[in-house]
């Protein structure tokens, strides 16, 4: 039975690497263990205990996200204590504040008074804003719980809004940790942290003042990695669900670190930027440009037609006017004053094949070297 | 950068020189904080402001403003005196000790002490921490390169990481951090006067037929042009009559702003393509409406040399198009017929005249970029370089003096300006000025003074101030901050209204081009 590190796990045996957990072991093969408080790349909290797997001889349901698999082990990933110990878990947290999404039962004893107090408390008129897109309800859904099995308890603290970015709804925190350990071991911002004990714990930035005159730089990491509504974009918070949007994966386009990033798009829109995870270089963290600064593609200063000017006023002309006129000139100046009297910018913001072809133009058309960039400036 | 980004991790040590790297490169500052808070790293940052990332530093070494060769050469000479130097290393595989060793002889800590005011004794800790690393990887950014010596710098660095034989390792290596997102292709692809693609040299006549023939044209020029700091004097004096601008705004840029301004308008015709209506574009005679990242598909290339997809989520505004396309339609009109079906094609027609981008193609970066050199489809990219053997044959030691910069304090002008970035804007403003939430947490520009500074200068927190250097004045408002020390003061360029470069000194490193905008001389008052 005790092969050197193998590990049985729902009856199938699985070699491992000594100081991989369960957890690791059943994720490279496809067993599904669910996890809330889990973050890669962090220490193991075993905080929320949803991930607890049955493993014979033990005392007691272990979590598999901080148990080192050990050579022998028999595990069990779904048997009827654990499904009964995750159970109750999710019945707590949907109980405690404002999970106010179909999985916290609509059977009519109590839910038009919490979906009004919700209601009130999130100024707005529909279900909670990560509906469809959080992992609690995902799990209640799977587990088949609901919030009435137990009193259900509000929470102490009121939304925080005061910041451009993040609204952070502790009434729909369930005090995983992840943001903690995202912001102090992933980006190492070290603005988060757990406050306060018991039924009062909260996230809190230092001296629990609101994020804004925090350690907070705003990179949005905490966001990306809340399980549920309690860290959300501002501007996505009932603007955006998730199921109205298509995805697109491409690269960042201000500093040289090249971070792939995801464009959440919506009516040709894009409304929403996350990183994208497992992939280097970048493993799904970004910066407070990367993530919030998309505005400028949606802005309505864009440039829309070509531009000409005339007695120093531009007026819109058309692409065949204006490319014409830039032709007829430059080839002009080129031919009266030689081709090294025009020079080409080309940009550090343009792609690889426009600045190949920028290079092209200046040199096979133009007949000159003189092209440059200014990212040195 | 000669490492990856990932490699950062797996550095002894790191020292960061040059780069507000919390601010400027925020995912590159994550795996630095990371390696330095779990993973044991030693960190030494040698920057003239106590950035962000001085505080999880064991060594902050402060120096003088434009004092790098310096510092730099003290190290080196500490390092040799006491015997900590690579010496296998340096036999096998570098040329040039010799000259190296005589040329940092006389860089004492005690002298270079007085030069750069780092104390004697912190230099000589950080060169032996620096020494007895097994991998010290060297990170940097325009705090070194934008001088009248950034060349020098560079070299000096270079020099530093050879000697400790820390080139061509993991965990190692000399890595600029890249201010924009694709410097590194507009680099790679020719965006340079004097290099085709991939660094081949257009007066070598081999590669001019080459590269003639790939484009069925005759008579390429073999002269190298003009960089863009000579193209715009040059624009002054009249020598260079158009511009074609693509989506760059040097008219809050470039230095000493207002001599850019007046050369600018000296221009028989100027051309800007960009997605704004950017300070240039104003002063333009045709502007073209251009598609940004998110409207086009491509590939941007990182500071890690790794070539990476961009891809198309919207359709640009109106009738705005791709810079490419513009380009091509432009070509064609001028006699020069050109057009590709998409920006794939071009990529294919790139790897057939870049031996460095050869074995690139879009369905092999499409879920994970490729780092160049990547010579042959089947090649797997070239994440380390110079491992075993410099790419060029022996690594070459450079013997480098230390040269002041250019401007000075007096007493007319007594402090010193450095300019930046902070966290929320980029470069000139164009895109991240557009967004509420990063104009709410940086809306205006200021000056970053020392609280000493502030009260000799009788200068409260808030106030406007005026700053004023040899070249022009702005108004900005008075930071007081811990960041500043005594003697120096910084200003971000971003803004338009309250441009740094207005003071900023246009003295030019005589081989890269590049103008001295982190040092020159300034006075402060109070804003009347
Ligand atoms: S936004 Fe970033 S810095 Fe701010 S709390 Fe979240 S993880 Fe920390
Ligand atoms: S805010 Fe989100 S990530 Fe943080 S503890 Fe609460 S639920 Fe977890
Ligand atoms: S998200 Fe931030 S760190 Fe990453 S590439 Fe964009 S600007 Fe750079
Ligand atoms: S996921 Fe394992 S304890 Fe939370």
């Amino acid at each position: 039975m005790s092969e050197p590190n193998t590990i049985t796990i729902n009856g199938n045996a699985f070699t491992f690497e000594p100081g991989e957990t369960i957890l690791d072991i059943a994720k490279r093969q496809s067993i599904d263990i669910p996890t809330l408080c889990h973050l890669k790349g962090a220490t193991p909290t075993g905080v929320c205990r949803i991930c607890v797997v049955e493993v014979r001889g033990a005392d007691k349901l272990l979590p598999a996200c901080a148990t080192p698999a050990t050579a022998g082990m028999l595990v069990q990933t779904e048997s009827p204590q654990v499904v009964a110990a995750r159970r109750l878990i999710l019945q707590m947290m949907l109980a405690s504040g404002n999970h106010n999404c179909a999985v916290r039962g609509s059977d009519g004893r109590d839910w038009t008074h919490f979906q009004m107090g919700v209601q009130q408390d999130d100024q707005s008129g529909e279900l909670c804003p990560v509906w469809g897109d959080c992992r609690l309800q995902d799990l209640a859904y799977r587990y088949q719980v609901d919030g009435h099995a137990f009193p259900r308890s509000p929470s102490p603290y009121p939304m925080e809004t005061v910041n451009p970015f993040i609204v952070r709804d502790f009434a729909r925190c369930i005090q995983c940790g992840r943001c903690v350990q995202a912001c102090n071991e992933i980006q190492v911002n070290n603005a988060i942290n757990f406050g306060y004990k018991g039924a009062f714990t909260k996230i809190v930035a230092a001296g629990d003042r609101p994020l804004r005159d925090s350690d907070c730089v705003f990179c949005g990491e905490c966001v990306q990695v809340c399980p549920v509504g309690a860290l959300v974009e501002k501007d996505v918070r009932y603007r955006v669900r998730q199921w109205e949007t298509e995805q697109v994966r491409t690269t960042c386009s201000y500093c040289g670190v090249g971070c792939q990033l995801n464009l959440h798009v919506k009516d040709n829109r894009v409304v929403k930027v996350s990183g994208v995870e497992g992939v280097a270089p970048n493993y799904g963290s970004l910066c407070v440009k990367g993530r919030f600064g998309y505005d400028f593609v949606n802005s309505p200063e864009r440039l829309k037609t070509p531009l000409i000017k005339e007695n120093g006023q531009f007026r819109e002309a058309s692409w065949d006017e204006a490319l014409d006129l830039v032709a007829a000139r430059l080839g002009k100046i080129k031919t009266d004053h030689g081709p090294d009297s025009i020079g080409v910018l080309t940009s550090a913001r343009v792609t690889n094949e426009e600045n190949y072809l920028a290079s092209k133009f200046t040199r096979a058309v133009l007949k000159t070297n003189n092209i440059d960039h200014c990212a040195r400036l | 950068m000669t490492n990856t980004i990932g490699c950062i991790e797996k550095a002894d040590l790191i020292l960061v020189t040059g780069s507000n790297t919390t601010e400027n490169h925020p995912v590159i500052s994550a795996f630095i904080k990371r390696a330095v808070s779990f993973k044991g790293t030693k960190l030494i940052v040698v920057d003239p402001r106590r950035v962000k990332i001085a505080s999880f530093a064991h060594q902050w070494l402060r120096p003088n403003l434009g004092t790098d060769v310096a510092w730099i050469n003290g190290m080196m000479n500490v390092i040799i005196r006491e015997e900590r130097y690579a010496r296998e290393y340096i036999e096998s595989r570098t040329v040039g000790f010799e000259e190296l060793k005589k040329a940092v002889a006389d860089y004492t800590p005690e002298r270079v002490a007085e030069i750069t005011g780092i104390p004697a004794k912190q230099l000589v800790d950080a060169a032996r921490m620096y020494a007895e690393a097994k991998a010290g990887s060297i990170v940097y950014c325009m705090g070194i390169t934008q001088h009248t010596t950034g060349t020098d710098n560079v070299k000096s660095l270079a020099n530093l990481a050879m000697l400790c034989g820390n080139v061509g390792i993991a965990g190692g290596g000399v890595n600029p951090l890249r201010g924009q997102n694709n410097v590194q292709g507009a680099c790679d692809m020719g965006g340079l006067p004097d290099v085709f693609s991939g660094y081949q040299k257009v007066a070598d006549p081999q590669l001019r037929e080459r590269m003639a023939a790939a484009w069925g044209v005759t008579g390429l020029p073999d002269k190298p042009g003009l960089q863009v700091t000579a193209m715009i004097p040059k624009a002054h004096s009249g020598e260079v009559k158009a511009l074609y601008i693509i989506g760059e705004n040097p008219l809050v840029s470039d230095p000493d702003l207002n001599h850019a301004q007046q050369s600018f308008e000296h221009l028989e015709f100027l051309v800007v393509q960009d997605i704004f209506l950017t300070e240039t574009a104003r002063i333009a005679d045709v502007v073209l409406p251009a598609a940004c990242f998110a409207e086009k598909d491509g590939t941007f290339s990182n500071t890690e040399r790794r070539v990476q997809r961009v891809r198309k989520a919207v359709d640009a505004p109106g009738q705005a198009r791709q810079d490419w396309q513009i380009i091509c339609d432009l070509a064609t009109r001028m006699g020069y017929p050109m057009a590709y079906e998409s920006s794939e094609a071009i990529m294919a027609e790139i790897a057939t005249v870049t031996p460095s981008y050869a074995g690139i193609s879009y369905p092999r970066i499409e879920h994970q970029g490729l780092h160049w050199p990547c010579p042959n489809p089947e090649h797997p990219g070239t994440p380390i370089l110079h491992i075993g053997q410099f790419s060029s044959g022996k690594g070459v030691f450079n013997a480098i003096a230390f040269i002041p910069p250019a401007e000075a304090v007096d007493a007319e002008y007594p402090l010193y300006l450095t300019t930046g970035r902070v966290l929320y804007h980029y470069h000139t403003g164009t895109m991240t000025m557009k967004s509420e939430g990063l104009m709410d947490r940086a809306p205006e520009s200021f000056v970053e003074i020392a609280r000493q500074d502030a009260i000799a200068h009788g200068l409260d927190e808030g106030a406007m101030a005026t700053i004023a250097s040899r070249r022009g004045s702005i108004q900005a408002r008075v930071q007081i901050s811990a960041k500043a020390v005594p003697g120096t003061v910084f200003i971000p360029f971003h803004y338009a209204q309250a441009a740094a470069n207005t003071l900023t000194n246009a003295a030019l490193d005589p081989i890269s081009g590049i103008p001295e905008f982190k040092v020159c001389a300034v006075r402060l008052s109070k804003a009347a």
